[in-house]
């Protein structure tokens, strides 16, 4: 399809596209084309100046200067709206949906059907919504909370909204994935080949360099605000994408500790856990493992397989799950989450923002928050102690931070992480539990968020680790449990650990529950 | 970094404009006694600024607990109604005693304050109760608490004002005027405010309960996850709010050596006001003792200050209102900036 790469098959082109905020430049004399029924994909570390890009195609953000041009024509957006009268729709990185509302309000917000102009539809409301996530595989109850939903699915959602478009012309999406399971991820992409095949165009942003050789047409790559590289997909490979992006290549490298876990004392040991859903069934059935001292313990499985509630059994969010779980050899009863952090458990959730950071606080107290006990001189806090503390934690795990008394909001995402890591490790917990700790942040980010991982498991911190990147997983966990419908399918240690096994038992506890 | 010279020069620009917009307050009060000091001529005398006191003690005792509360993200509405419940406690026990089983006890002045407090913490520790036990939402558990504790106000004497407060020397009960009084020239209700400022502002900034608080508004959810015992926190903050109301009762009653039922009615709303004008956000986290104390200020010289002008009651209340949304309209100004110098500093360190 040779000819496809000619110049009228561009269906949105942005020209010398500069964009600069008081004190810095985030784009600086960009081009880029979007090719009419391609995919193409748009690649940088964060802070690249992609989502500015995106913001200004899809009419958020206005160029400082430059233009747009869609068939030959000139275009300026002063807003969303008239970006989507042009066809273009976008899916945000973060989410931007109403927890407060349901599915098929979501997805008809702004957009809403109704009967002769005055009372909205919701029977067509729902019946659209159906239509639409049958499409994508993903039945869930168009009259259900989203606040209810989790973050992958409530990724299907924001997708769903985009799709519901009738003149779609582009659809931009960024970081689509970060959230999805491998499953989930299939079905995206089986929906991507479908909309490019309508001759939709898309515009598709993802720190998941494998994604991108598998799905895209087209790559485009921003370091620091500047084009610094275009090409067809098919004439490159990963690592020239990330021999672009950084200058150098970067990719997790195993690491094999020499460690025989028979001889180590077990830290945790957690016995048939059984946590009911509500409305019948169970989130977690009889799921048992234990965690030995200095371990690195993954959990892979698909969305909903019941990872995160493993964690939440753990950290007292859920006091109604049974069974029983033993802390150095003595059973424990697990009732809230502050007794939990002072039997030395520490968690970094998978939602940074909505549960990882107080953002009305500074990155100081971001990092003392669980561990002000610690500071205390009589009543008061002592300044010196906590300062030194976070000082000390700030370059123990490299926190790039110019003051430590600056807004929270002005670190990068992977360095927001790793306050919340450090706030965690401060706490001085003897297991660590993360949840998707490289969930939206750069590769840089996440070598040193792996690094950091590793330096404190070798000095005898026992961590638990979710994760649904494969590569990331095989890179990190010293053994890995496979959760599937809430059921533990498989355990693998050292060099059994591999992708195609995992992948595997992350189905196997479907099929047995739908053959039921 | 070569751009570094043109972002210090911008962020010194910005840190002028946003030390401006943080001493806000404090600019509007110089302005206002100034303005009166022109404009009503026994204004700036002795005698009208230690009325002005009087009252912003009370405004500013409300605030400091409705801050607190505010910077959890809750409200507190039933502050009012405490005071007005406090005054009735403690003048119906000066003038009545306490009457059980046949005998009638009369108490000391300080075992009625203690009383009178616990009231109040009560009250606050039933709405605390309510709102982190059934999750319900402040606005609507303290305005039940506040009707319910307006009613008990005025079941205590049937509507009825106790007035003439003042004890009786046989009794033993004598010196309950002492509260609106003045000390070496300085009303004992503004002392108290001092006091209770200096201990609500160190509490605030520098205990883990401060930051507890903090956290609470910022992010229930990771201030939960973080460990911090989040229902706990809170009901004792709506305790500590209801204990200031009904110190707030103790000073009314004493100033005015009465106890009525009605009086301390829309307070609340002063409270707010006064927290609003300070800097506390409405939506939680942020929020000073000092700013409250100086938006307490704002509103007592506003009032007082239009008084002594001659300015009708009605213009009054049009003029605070301005105020307030002013008040609100640059706070939200100065978020924007903040973020916007946060973002900033995020793409510099890049």
């Amino acid at each position: 399809m040779e000819h496809m790469s000619e110049k009228n098959d561009v269906c949105l082109h942005a020209d010398s596209i500069d964009k600069i905020y008081p004190g810095t430049k985030a784009l600086d004399n960009v081009s880029f084309d979007v090719r009419k029924g391609k995919v193409n994909v748009l690649i940088g570390e964060n802070g690249a100046g992609k989502s500015t890009l995106m913001k200004i195609i899809a009419g958020i953000e206005r160029p400082s200067s430059g233009r747009i041009t869609m068939d030959g024509e000139e275009v300026s957006f002063k807003s969303t709206t008239e970006a989507k009268e042009h066809g273009i729709g976008i899916i945000h990185q973060e989410l931007s949906l109403f927890p407060n509302l349901n599915v098929y309000q979501n997805i008809f917000m702004a957009n809403e059907k109704t009967k002769y102009n005055i009372s909205l539809d919701n029977k067509k409301h729902i019946e659209l919504t159906k239509k639409v996530l049958d499409r994508l595989e993903y039945p869930i109850d168009p009259e259900t909370l989203i606040g209810d939903l989790r973050v992958g699915q409530q990724q299907m959602i924001e997708i769903a909204r985009n799709l519901i478009q009738e003149d779609l012309k582009i659809l931009i999406m960024d970081e689509p994935t970060s959230s999805l399971s491998e499953q989930e991820v299939e079905v995206l992409f089986r929906i991507i080949r479908e909309l490019t095949a309508n001759g939709i165009s898309i515009v598709y942003i993802s720190h998941r360099l494998e994604e991108i050789v598998r799905i895209g047409d087209y790559v485009t790559v921003l370091r620091d605000g500047r084009l610094v590289a275009e090409a067809a997909v098919k004439d490159i490979d990963v690592p020239w994408i990330v021999h672009q992006m950084v200058g150098q290549e970067k990719s997790y490298h195993k690491r094999d500790r020499d460690v025989d876990w028979s001889e180590r004392e077990t830290v945790l040991d957690v016995k048939d856990i059984r946590l009911p859903k509500s409305g019948g069934g169970f989130l977690l059935k009889d799921v048992s493992f234990n965690l030995k001292k200095g371990e690195i313990l993954g959990i892979y499985g698909l969305m909903g397989s019941g990872r995160t509630e493993v964690f939440e059994c753990l950290m007292g969010l859920h006091p109604e799950f049974t069974g029983a779980v033993e802390l150095d050899g003595k059973k424990i009863l697990i009732s809230s989450v502050s007794e939990q952090i002072d039997r030395g458990f520490a968690v970094i959730p998978e939602d940074r923002q909505r549960e990882g950071l107080v953002q009305t606080m500074d990155i100081g107290k971001n990092i003392s928050l669980s561990s002000l006990k610690k500071y205390l001189n009589g009543v008061f806090i002592d300044q010196k102690k906590e300062d030194e503390n976070i000082n000390m934690q700030i370059k123990d795990i490299r926190i790039k931070v110019a003051d430590k008394n600056l807004p929270i909001l002005s670190l990068s995402g992977g360095n927001q992480q790793k306050v919340v890591i450090g706030k965690g490790i401060l706490t001085n917990p003897k297991i660590l539990l993360l949840d998707e700790p490289s969930r939206g942040i750069d590769i840089g980010a996440k070598t040193e968020v792996f690094d950091i991982i590793h330096k404190y498991a070798e000095r005898g911190l026992s961590i638990i680790v979710i994760s649904s990147e494969l590569k990331e997983i095989i890179a990190i966990a010293d053994r890995v449990i496979v959760l599937s419908n809430g059921i533990k399918t498989d355990e693998f240690c050292g060099d059994d650990i591999a992708e195609d096994k995992l992948v595997l038992a992350s189905y196997k506890g479907h099929r047995s529950q739908n053959t039921k | 970094m070569p751009a570094n010279s043109i972002n210090t020069k911008k962020m010194t620009k910005n840190d002028i404009i946003m030390s401006l917009l943080k001493g806000r307050t404090f600019i509007v009060l110089i302005i206002l006694v100034l303005f009166f000091s022109v404009a009503a001529p026994n204004f700036f005398t002795a005698s009208s600024l230690l009325l002005i006191a009087k009252h912003v003690a009370l405004y500013g005792i409300l605030g400091i607990g409705m801050t607190y509360v505010i910077i959890t993200g809750g409200i507190d509405l039933s502050v009012g109604a405490i005071v007005g419940l406090g005054g009735m406690i403690a003048g119906g026990l000066i003038n009545e005693g306490l009457s059980m089983f046949g005998y009638t006890t009369y108490f000391n002045i300080p075992s009625i304050v203690i009383i009178t407090v616990a009231f109040g913490a009560l009250v606050g520790l039933i709405n605390g109760f309510i709102i982190t036990r059934f999750k319900v939402a402040a606005f609507i558990a303290t305005l039940g608490t506040m009707y319910i504790a307006r009613g008990f106000a005025m079941l205590r004497s049937n509507g009825a004002t106790f007035s003439n407060i003042v004890g009786k020397k046989a009794l033993g009960n004598t010196g309950f005027e002492f509260f609106g009084r003045n000390v070496l020239g300085i009303p004992v209700g503004a002392i108290i405010l001092l006091i209770i400022a200096v201990i609500a502002g160190i509490i605030l900034k520098k205990t883990p309960f401060g930051w507890h608080v903090q956290s609470i508004g910022g992010n229930e959810k990771a201030a939960k996850l973080s460990g911090v015992k989040t229902n706990k926190v809170k009901m004792l903050v709506y305790m500590f709010s209801g204990i200031c109301a009904s110190i707030v009762g103790i000073i009314t009653a004493s100033q005015l050596v009465a106890a009525h039922p009605a009086s301390g009615e829309t307070w609340e709303m002063n409270a707010i006001a006064a927290a609003v004008l300070g800097g506390t956000s409405m939506s939680g986290g942020v929020g000073t003792i000092g700013g409250t104390i100086v938006g307490a200020f704002v509103i007592g010289v506003i009032n007082d200050g239009m008084v002594m002008c001659g300015v009708s009651e009605f213009w009054q209340m049009i003029i605070k209102g301005l105020v307030i949304i002013l008040a609100v309209l640059i706070d939200q100004f100065q978020r924007n900036l903040q973020n916007k110098m946060a973002l900033q500093s995020r793409e510099e360190n890049k």
